[in-house]
């Protein structure tokens, strides 16, 4: 009795927007603001690798394909390799910059997984839809990220970075597992439900 | 002739105002999208029609869980966010 993929995309989606919001948030008021109570400087970063730690039970109870499963899995390697990364660099633990460089690596596998594991065209419903605007939005969302490695104070880019991410959660939202996109749904996609 | 009464915001105080604007309205702006896309997609809350579903459809209603997003962000980061951020302001540079 497990609940249907569409179900699992919306609450991971709920988590999503909330991390947005924190860092849109620290966007605006700043680092020194945002870090004043001790467990605001790991919350965005611990709900991140925990993302990345509840993507592994997706993968292995969601996926009906190989390439679901290695998209799923690399999306869980590089959540928790990126939220690690932020909770040791918060903390204090890692002191290179360059380890920043985890939140565009995460960005780019998840774009390029996202793209690469849709197998049918734009159109051809719903979800395939949003698989590729969700691929094509954290490819192009990247350059936010990258460019915090040199920038890291950089409300602008934090701002672009967090906007990205509730614009993915706003997209994880609207899908559903069998459904019109502008009005196009492929006959080969099935009965639409609901 | 001087006015004491009128006088501008100084710039640096007016953006800080602004930015706890910014942060105060994270949290309903969230909860308002989440009620208006209940309104706009009543159909999207199987609370409203509950018999004969599911377990999973009574738990997962996405425009709750926006709802949710914004009601966990205002009380748990906007608030004590917002005392930060006066008690930044208040303290002497």
């Amino acid at each position: 009795m497990q609940p249907h993929a569409e179900m699992v995309h919306w609450g991971f989606a709920a988590g999503i927007l909330f991390v947005g919001l924190c860092l849109l948030a620290e966007a605006i008021v700043g680092q020194d603001v945002w870090r004043m109570r001790p467990w605001r400087k790991y919350l965005w970063p611990g709900l991140a690798f925990a993302i990345g730690v509840l993507l592994w039970p997706v993968m292995a109870f969601f996926t009906n394909s190989s390439i679901h499963m290695y998209a799923h899995g690399s999306w869980a390697e590089v959540a928790m390799l990126a939220g690690g990364a932020e909770l040791g660099l918060v903390h204090g633990r890692l002191k290179s910059r360059w380890w920043r460089l985890t939140w565009p690596l995460a960005f780019a596998v998840t774009g390029l997984a996202f793209i690469i594991h849709e197998q049918n065209p734009w159109f051809f419903a719903r979800s395939a839809f949003l698989h590729h605007l969700l691929g094509w939005t954290f490819v192009v969302g990247a350059i936010a990220p990258l460019l915090l490695v040199w920038r890291p104070r950089s409300a602008a880019l934090q701002a672009c970075m967090a906007l990205t991410i509730v614009a993915v959660a706003v997209m994880l939202f609207a899908d559903r597992d069998v459904a019109p996109v502008f009005g196009h749904l492929s006959p080969l996609a099935g009965p639409q439900h609901r | 002739m001087e006015t004491p009464l009128v006088r501008e915001l100084p710039a640096e105080q007016a953006a800080r105002s602004a930015r706890a604007r910014a942060v105060s309205l994270f949290g309903p702006v969230t909860v308002a999208c989440g009620l208006i896309w209940a309104i706009l997609q009543p159909y999207r809350l199987t609370i409203l029609h509950p018999r004969d579903q599911g377990l999973w459809w009574l738990v997962f209603e996405p425009p709750l869980l926006v709802v949710l997003a914004g009601i966990v962000f205002a009380l748990v980061v906007g608030k004590p966010l917002l005392l930060d951020l006066e008690t930044r302001d208040a303290a002497p540079r």
